[in-house]
């Protein structure tokens, strides 16, 4: 049974359609990346799947008593506002002192939890938004550009994080980029959209599909590489039916 | 005890200060502080409808200050240019208040106590009825104290976990016409605003947590209130705007001392 199903979701904001036909399913254990180029409708496809937006058309189902654990692309946090991160992880239930301390280890900042959000590095920042997710016991991890403004080891160190946290509590994770070059290698799926699924499939098989190319363009020319552990190579490579699913998909988008 | 003017004054100031404590705080953070304004400077058009069809100044002041308030969240959720909207908003309701007053046949209303507050005339009755009100918002506060403050620091993550950031805003909007209809008698429509950013803006110089500041935000408006009657008694000024004065000045006062604690940490 799926954690979330949308079936022929299309949104709308202010008149301008954002998102047509979308088609999406995710399962426990999971991890699902989205690109796109800016304005694409990443976002709001997130926002559509979080229960923020409601959809024009289409529905989406949540497993019953469905736990989202959310990591936004940033938080404005008001000046105003004093915010220390032992409070900040108290949100939306109050945790123990030992519940914050473990998970503040777990996401590597140990030391952080007297200290005001706003004085947070932003890879410090980061984990602490992914901390108080994990608080929350998700079934899900849904992540929006949640390396924006990390350098390329600070990505990777963030993304092996994710797997390892993934491999621990056993949820799924849906995370969205912008740039497929920094997506998780561990991505069982990534899907391309362009305000509709443009392709969909195991990393490499995304980045060669034409309509990927053609949106991002040959970019970088290989001068930035795919962060890759070696052993995804051969997981990806016996993935057979994330190439035929791709195809597919691509089939439609043509 | 509270046969003394004195002491109705003081008490129905202390519990309206400790009532704007928190909620001043949600002002301050959510930035509605010319919201707040808008809502109280309605209340002057409330105090004319409640006069004109004699009904209980509260109920009239609650209900258009209600009124008010989701007029302007609505244009707020629709994208309104904010600051156009409520200075609209605040100062026509503010004059058409005033002019509806001069309508009112037989009434010769001294628009004075409304506008800057007359806590030395509390009686009785109006002392049970702040207490009340009061006691609500405070109250509301706390009951949805982290729905609210989730919502605050970010729409979307508190969806995520569930809270209605909509139903968040309701409890808010509420607790703010409660407060101007409770705060009209104490410091008037022209300053209850001043009464519900003041003392969380000097809190903020001094707490490290939501908590603190919306505690010390109620102690520092209850100082206020305090300093403010006795300055009023002392120097037979208007009893109002002495409370706001105290206010700016313990503000001033955390503002320094905040600036001096960081430099010479800084060093």
């Amino acid at each position: 049974m799926s954690l979330i199903t949308a079936q022929g979701v299309s949104v709308r904001y202010d008149g301008r359609r954002v998102l047509f036909d979308i088609d999406f399913q995710i399962d426990r254990g999971e991890i699902v990346t989205i690109v796109g180029p800016n304005g694409s409708g990443k976002t709001s496809f997130l926002r559509v799947l979080l229960g923020v937006v409601a959809p024009e058309k289409g529905r989406i189902h949540w497993a019953k008593g469905l736990r989202i654990g959310y990591v936004p692309q940033r938080l404005h946090l008001d000046p105003g506002l004093p915010m220390p991160v032992a409070r900040f992880l108290s949100l939306p239930t109050r945790q123990s002192a030992q519940a914050v301390a473990e998970v503040l280890e777990r996401v590597g900042v140990p030391d952080v939890a007297r200290q005001n959000m706003a004085t947070l590095s932003g890879g410090q920042f980061q984990r602490v938004l992914l901390a108080r997710a994990l608080l929350t016991r998700p079934d899900i991890l849904m992540l929006d550009e949640p390396t924006a403004g990390l350098d390329q080891p600070g990505v990777a160190a963030f993304y092996r994080l994710i797997e390892d946290v993934r491999r621990e509590m056993n949820c799924a994770v849906l995370s969205v980029s912008h740039d497929l070059h920094v997506v998780m290698s561990a991505s069982d799926r990534v899907i391309c959209i362009n305000g509709h699924i443009c392709c969909e499939g195991a990393p490499q098989v995304v980045r060669d599909a034409p309509e990927y190319r053609a949106l991002f363009g040959l970019g970088t020319g290989g001068a930035l590489a795919l962060y890759q552990h070696s052993h995804d190579h051969v997981h990806d490579e016996n993935c057979d039916h994330d190439h035929d699913h791709a195809k597919d998909h691509a089939h439609h988008a043509g | 005890m509270l046969d003394d003017f004195l002491t109705r004054a003081l008490l129905a100031g202390l519990v309206v200060a400790i009532a704007t404590g928190p909620l001043g705080c949600f002002v301050v953070w959510r930035r509605m502080a010319y919201f707040g304004d808008a809502t109280a400077h309605a209340a002057i058009l409330g105090v004319a409808l409640a006069l004109g069809f004699q009904i209980s100044i509260f109920i009239g002041t609650m209900v258009v200050a209600l009124i008010m308030a989701m007029v302007v969240s609505t244009l707020a959720g629709r994208g309104w240019a904010m600051d156009t909207t409520l200075g609209v908003l605040a100062h026509s309701a503010l004059a058409c208040g005033l002019v509806a007053v001069s309508f009112l046949p037989n009434v010769r209303v001294d628009l004075t106590a409304y506008l800057f507050g007359d806590i030395l005339a509390v009686s009785r009755f109006d002392l049970a009825v702040i207490a009340l009100g009061s006691a609500l918002v405070l109250g509301l506060i706390l009951w949805r104290w982290q729905g609210l403050l989730m919502a605050t620091l970010s729409e979307d993550l508190a969806q995520s976990a569930g809270i209605v950031p909509g139903r968040e805003r309701m409890v808010l909007t509420v607790a703010l016409a409660i407060v101007v209809a409770v705060a009209l008698k104490i410091v008037g429509a022209l300053l209850i605003a001043a009464l519900l950013i003041i003392p969380a803006a000097a809190a903020r110089n001094l707490a490290r947590s939501p908590e603190m500041m919306a505690l010390f935000a109620s102690g520092i408006g209850a100082a206020s209130v305090f300093g403010g009657l006795q300055l009023s008694l002392a120097q037979d000024t208007p009893s109002g705007p002495s409370i706001v004065v105290i206010a700016a000045l313990i503000f001033l006062a955390t503002t320094l001392g905040a600036a001096l604690f960081q430099n010479r940490s800084g060093r």
